[in-house]
């Protein structure tokens, strides 16, 4: 019997627990990185540092795209061959309510009980890019916790906020036949962004179609483009059937080496490091100026309203004066002491 | 920051009653909870291994199908084997009220049966989840 994870439990207590992969202990660390709780800093850091094994690919595509399924399928096929898999899977908050109902989940459910297999369902919670705020937190802690294939599904992505491709090492672009006569990834501008494209459900007639278009956009891309450590395939899948599944698994399993062992892959890692910096920054700032922005805003927003002065300008001192460590904005510093 | 209610709702063994429990998805969520379904036809087993990963707040089974005496003990023999003892449980469908109180005692919190309206569910879990505190 495993002993209780309660509220009690410190955050900096549970870090071992993590590492030693009990689930209780991994599914408290992960809630509390999403509350973003001051608490469990110390043990995210401690828990930063010991991570970066794991392979982390990202799942993007349209919505009904396939892509839980195919997830679940991946990590069926990833545990046969003996390698343990975490699952991160991103649905959105409603906008109205700020609930969500996380669907994902439900189209993995083949392997359930098994260990080998941890999935946790996010939602965005207002964030934009397709990602959760946490959801790099919760990667590295399936990394600590022995997951050595970490898999994002983010939300179906419309247009060009994939934040995905700058988070994983390995990104996977998913196109289906069926949703319309486009290409998806062209109309979404997420062609490019793709390590690995898949055409799915090929167990439908009109897939072949589907493939053979997305492959001449290729093409014609191609020309633009030198030689690089990487032909980016596109794989025809059926999570129904199994085709392509292997072959999607092989290329994956080609993608890490070029992650992991390449100038390329090196230079990838370089620029996720830079990401998540700036992405951390960017949330502390907002953060910081949560409650002081929603102090100072109201005197400004009626000054907007009048017409008194405009937004850009407004906006200016709203930041002035409610982000700690003085003004952000040199020129607009100068004008209020002028006033 | 304040983070939303996690709930997940189940449904275990053979019960493919699932209106009721879409229903109460429905208004969780518009009660801006995050709400993760399980679908239709799981074992006590994969409902417990999923709501631990989820580490929801609260774990809620929907059944009309007669068998919440097998089902229960179940469940909280793995929560309290994998160590998640601060979950709270909670039933909702159809069944006896000598079950109910049977339920009850063995740590089911609380039991919304047929004509339950959803703002009264929505009024509970909230209650619930703050009794126990921050995790
Ligand atoms: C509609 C219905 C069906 C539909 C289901 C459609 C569907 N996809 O859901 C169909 C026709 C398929 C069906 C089939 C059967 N049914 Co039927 N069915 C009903 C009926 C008439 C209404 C259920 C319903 O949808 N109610 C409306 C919803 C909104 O209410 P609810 O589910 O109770 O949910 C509310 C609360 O219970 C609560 N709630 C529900 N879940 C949860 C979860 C949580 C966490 C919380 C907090 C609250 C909560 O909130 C909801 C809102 O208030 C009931 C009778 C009844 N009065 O309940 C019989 C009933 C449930 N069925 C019954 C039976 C026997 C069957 C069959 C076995 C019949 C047969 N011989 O074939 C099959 C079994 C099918 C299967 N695989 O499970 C019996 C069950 C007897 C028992 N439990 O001992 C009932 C009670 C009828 C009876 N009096 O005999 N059924
Ligand atoms: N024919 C066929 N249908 C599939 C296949 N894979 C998934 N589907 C169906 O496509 C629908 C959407 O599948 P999901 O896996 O939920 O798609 P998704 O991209 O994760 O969807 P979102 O998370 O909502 O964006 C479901 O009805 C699946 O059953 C496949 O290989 N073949
Ligand atoms: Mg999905």
């Amino acid at each position: 019997m495993t002993a209780p994870v309660s509220r009690a439990s410190s955050s900096l207590a549970l870090v071992e627990r993590v590492a030693a992969g009990e689930p209780a202990a991994i599914a408290r660390m992960i809630s509390r990185a999403e509350s973003g709780s001051s608490e469990a800093r110390e043990a995210l850091a401690r828990i930063y540092k010991r991570a970066g094994r794991a392979h982390i690919v990202g799942i993007t595509g349209v919505p009904g795209s396939g892509k839980s399924t195919l997830v679940g399928k991946l990590a069926e096929k990833i545990r046969q061959q003996g390698g343990k898999v975490g699952i991160v899977a991103i649905d959105p908050s409603s906008p109205y309510s700020g609930g969500a109902i996380l669907g994902d989940r439900i189209r993995m459910s083949d392997m359930a009980t098994d260990p080998g297999v941890y999935i946790r369902s996010m939602a965005t919670r207002g964030a934009t890019g397709g990602m959760a705020r946490a959801a790099l937190d919760a990667v590295d802690i399936l990394d600590v916790a022995g997951f050595d294939t970490v898999i994002i599904e983010t939300v179906g992505v419309g247009q060009d906020e994939v934040e995905i491709v700058r988070a994983s090492h390995t990104t996977i672009v998913v196109s289906a036949p069926g949703l319309g006569d486009e290409i998806q990834a062209i109309k979404a501008g997420i062609l490019e962004i793709a390590d690995i494209h898949v055409v799915s459900k090929c167990d439908r007639s009109d897939a072949n179609r589907t493939l053979i278009d997305l492959k001449q956009m290729l093409m014609l891309g191609m020309t633009m483009t030198g030689p690089t450590d990487w032909q980016t395939p596109v794989i025809g899948t059926s999570s129904v059937s199994g085709t392509g599944l292997d072959e999607l698994v092989a290329a994956i399993v080609r993608h890490r080496h070029v992650a992991f062992e390449t100038e390329t892959g090196r230079r990838r890692q370089l620029a996720i490091a830079h990401f998540r910096l700036r992405k951390t920054a960017e949330n502390l700032l907002l953060e910081r100026m949560g409650e002081a922005v929603a102090r100072a805003a109201a005197p400004l927003a009626d000054r907007l309203l009048r017409r008194d002065a405009d937004p850009y300008s407004l906006a200016n001192e709203l930041l002035d004066t409610s982000l700690p460590g003085g003004p952000v904005h040199e020129q607009s510093a100068r004008s209020k002491v002028a006033r | 920051m304040d983070t939303p209610i996690r709930v997940m709702l189940a449904k275990v063994g053979l019960d493919g009653h699932d209106r009721g429990v879409k229903v109460v998805a429905r208004a969780l969520r518009d009660a801006g909870m995050d709400v993760i379904y399980t679908g239709l036809h799981r074992t006590p087993d994969e409902v417990v291994t999923a709501a631990i990963q989820e580490d929801v707040d609260v774990l809620g089974v929907s059944l009309l199908s007669g068998v919440q005496m097998t089902v229960f003990p179940k469940i909280f023999d793995r929560l309290k084997k994998e160590g998640a003892d601060d979950m709270i449980v909670v039933a909702g469908g159809v069944m006896p009220d000598e079950d109910a109180a049977a339920l009850k005692r063995m740590g089911v919190r609380e039991i919304m049966l047929q004509d339950t309206p959803p703002q009264a569910i929505v009024d509970t879990l909230k209650r619930l989840v703050a009794e126990r505190g921050p995790r």
